[in-house]
């Protein structure tokens, strides 16, 4: 027990995971090796195993977006001739490779790049535009989209020969090797992090959840990028431990009373974090699931299995797959209302969103609202349109709370 | 009238009555498959005797499919999955969605719950079309529609039932290439609607009979005098450039379209099918084959290479970016393949469009500008 007091609290050890990461990168840029940019969804276990530092233009964007800078830079990026109608996350991308730095968040500079399209295709011209505005190498792991679950032998087979292709340029590339032993290890790590994680987010399935679920959004990132580590193993570990002493001793992160359970769909509006937080905060409003756990959680117990789990994330999947595991998630996870996020910035994500949202309304029973926001530029969020769609579900939950309780 | 008015005016006529073209093949027997927007393998529908059909969307209001669609998915799906929640498309067997960009990605969860009487037939194309692992995939794709398309027709298709389809489709790619190059070389003989027109139409008419009209229009267009063309000539660039307004623009202004780099028109005839031992690898790797186009991965751009040498090849003064409005692919490129223009040294405008727009002042304005640029 007191071994648990003395240690650092696993949000701040997760942090530090996600800075440390970054910090390695500017070394290994600094010792004259080779920095990628990656993206977020690219198989892990590969940079992983060969040691290539990466650093993700995603969660940078996020991070500028979170530190107030989204804006700026988005306008930056519509001075070269971007359009304001493509990804937030991508403008200020273009902006940060062309700008070199930026006051919020900096990363070092790619010496090549690393694309998934498992989460959409904007990502593809994203980093073909990158690699030609910095005249450095693409290479692109393509996952297509999904027709059926689970992930077919053919897709499977495509994804492998990708991946190994993958790995023999990276070593022509970076002059590293690959190591089967390695390899092994890393997914072992990889399964034993996502397992914690899958263990942690699950505790909200407790009543009042032992945490405020906006932490998932932080805490994503890390169970995204660096799930093949130890120490994210161990954070993820302790997280799942803090949690459950949480439900043991009836607290809770969110620090308020937690009235209303929700499920939050779609990427934060980085941007307008506070704000969307503690509107909802301050109505008793916690978010308890969100497609985030089970989507990231990326199990596999063989190889085939690996290519497959990368098919799985949201944006990759079937609809009716994407609405079973909201269904899941919201009927095990007991949550009085659903939050859509028409994210302005995504064409995929948000295409379906309203047979979705339809859809998880008649299976699990419960009132939804949509509201219009964007991942990291602020100009597309409205306070007032947000309060407005929040206050509305809050009615309708306080009635079905009513009718539950006369029942 | 002579004969190349009465051609030209046919075309025209299939290119807007879609619907009537749909109901005289349906009454001579034959069933018909949508092709939503891009590269569908078209043959595997005619070789199971079918007539494929493009759907690119068409000049309408969406009300129902915002039900389904926000407001910044592109125009094209918009008013595709309008049309077929409306009806216009009863009548096909089934529909085919590809999944090159991200909102069509969404299209086959959202056509199945709106228009559930029509099946929807996914296509996925390899990104990585130019590698062996690539060909591959998309050859089982090909494989997974064809089965399905064998259900619809009610038969199976051979090899040789695709063989025959290819090569019928290739003729038609061969004379389509030789319309092109006349367009180039004869400028101002036919205007922009018209040879909008000639491409259009092929989207509603059996291959042969469009291969057919085409190469009569060819052979009087070969014979046609070169007249001295006075005007602006350009090179059209973009997913569609098919608005009628933007096409009567370009006719009242005198503009001549030489050659262009659109995925609706000459896109989808440049690239043969390779003949191999399999028919359905070599449509695979025709997939790979395809330059030019935004959904299609190109991490070198080598669409803004291909348009700098349409432009200097056809004698264009000036290249036009046809904009679909919110679609993405396009909003990317536009950066990169504009720098590589200026580079060039070859003037260029971008003009946005939406199907749904009824008013197009600021196309007007700005193509009357850039016939100034132009020096006419």
């Amino acid at each position: 027990m007191d071994d648990h007091i003395e240690r650092k609290p696993a949000k701040i050890r997760l942090r530090e995971i996600a800075e440390k990461a970054t910090q390695d990168a500017w070394e290994a840029k600094l010792r004259g090796e080779k920095v990628g940019w990656c993206a977020s969804n690219f198989p892990q276990e590969i940079t992983t195993t060969l040691g290539i530092p990466v650093v993700f233009p995603e969660n940078h964007a996020a991070g500028v977006a979170a530190k107030g800078g989204g804006q700026r830079m988005c306008e930056y990026a519509e001075s070269m001739g971007y359009s304001s109608d493509l990804c937030s996350y991508s403008r200020i991308s273009f902006a940060y490779a062309a700008l070199k730095e930026c006051p919020e968040l900096n990363i070092p500079q790619p010496d090549f790049l690393l694309c998934c399209n498992n989460i959409c295709n904007c990502m593809i011209k994203w980093y073909e535009n990158l690699a030609v505005e910095l005249d450095i190498p693409l290479l692109l792991i393509d996952i297509p989209h999904l027709d059926a679950f689970p992930c077919d032998e053919d897709r499977i087979r495509y994804i492998r020969a990708q991946f190994d292709d993958c790995i023999r340029k990276l070593e022509e590339l970076t002059g590293k090797k690959w190591d089967e032993e390695r390899f092994k290890e890393v997914m072992a790590i990889s399964q034993r992090s996502s397992r914690a994680w899958l263990k942690a987010v699950s505790y909200a399935q407790y009543t009042p959840s032992p945490y405020s679920g906006f932490d998932i959004f932080n805490n994503m990132a890390v169970a995204v990028v660096a799930r093949g580590t130890v120490e994210a193993a161990e954070a993820f570990e302790q997280l799942a431990e803090e949690y459950e002493e949480n439900v043991k001793n009836g607290i809770s992160t969110f620090k308020a009373e937690e009235k209303y359970r929700v499920l939050f769909e779609g990427i934060a509006c980085w941007a307008n974090l506070s704000y969307t937080f503690k509107t909802l905060k301050n109505l008793g409003i916690n978010v308890t699931a969100t497609v985030y756990g089970p989507a990231f959680s990326f199990l596999y117990d063989n190889l085939d299995e690996l290519m497959a789990a990368y098919s799985y994330v949201p944006n990759c999947n079937v609809f009716e797959r994407e609405l079973e595991l909201r269904v899941n998630d919201a009927i095990r996870h007991k949550v009085d209302g659903a939050i859509f996020h028409i994210n302005r910035s995504c064409k995929h994500w948000s295409g379906t969103l309203y047979e979705m949202e339809r859809q998880l309304r008649e299976k699990a029973g419960i009132p939804t609202v949509v509201f219009d926001g964007d991942q990291a530029d602020p100009r597309v969020f409205s306070e007032a349109q947000y309060l407005t769609r929040i206050e509305a579900l809050v009615e309708i939950m306080e009635e079905n709370k009513r009718k539950g309780a006369r029942k | 009238m002579n004969r190349m008015e009465e051609l030209l005016r046919a075309f025209r006529n299939i290119a807007d009555n879609p619907k009537a073209q749909l109901e005289k093949y349906r009454a001579e027997g034959k069933k018909a498959v949508g092709c939503m927007l891009y590269f569908c393998p078209e043959e595997l529908v005619y070789a199971a005797g079918m007539i494929p059909f493009g759907l690119w969307g068409a000049r309408t209001q969406a009300v129902e499919a915002k039900r389904y669609l926000p407001a910044f998915i592109c125009s094209v799906l918009q008013t595709t999955l309008e049309l077929g929640i409306r009806g216009a498309y009863d009548g096909l067997e089934a529909v085919m969605i590809p999944i090159l960009c991200d909102s069509l990605k969404g299209m086959d969860g959202n056509w199945r719950y709106s228009v559930p009487h029509i099946p929807a037939i996914p296509v996925a194309h390899a990104q990585n079309r130019k590698t062996e692992a690539g060909v591959a995939f998309t050859a089982s794709q090909y494989r997974k529609v064809k089965a399905r398309l064998e259900e619809i027709a009610g038969r199976a298709i051979t090899d040789a039932d695709i063989r025959d389809a290819v090569s019928v489709y290739n003729a038609r790619r061969a004379v389509m290439r030789r319309f092109l190059e006349l367009c180039a070389r004869k400028p101002g003989l036919l205007k922009p609607s018209e040879r909008n027109a000639v491409f259009k139409s092929s989207c509603f008419m059996d291959v042969r009979e469009h291969a057919g009209m085409v190469s009569e229009l060819v052979a009087l267009m070969e014979e046609a005098p070169a007249g001295e063309f006075k005007g602006p000539k350009i090179v059209t660039s973009g997913i569609m450039a098919d608005h009628p307004n933007l096409l009567q623009i370009l006719d009242d202004l005198g503009y001549a379209v030489v050659d262009d780099e659109v995925t609706h028109e000459s896109l989808r005839f440049r690239a043969d099918v390779p003949e191999t031992e399999d028919p359905i690898e070599g449509m695979a790797r025709q997939v790979g084959n395809i330059e030019g186009c935004s959904v299609l991965f190109d991490p070198e751009k080598n669409r803004g290479k291909m348009l700098v040498d349409l432009a200097k090849k056809s004698g264009a003064d000036g290249v036009l970016l046809v904009l679909t409005k919110f679609c993405d692919p396009e909003e990317y490129d536009y950066v990169p393949i504009k720098r590589m223009l200026d580079a060039a040294g070859i003037p260029a405008i971008q003009v946005e469009i939406d199907q749904q727009t009824a008013e197009n002042a600021q196309t007007l304005t700005a193509l009357e500008t850039f016939r100034g640029i132009l020096g006419y």
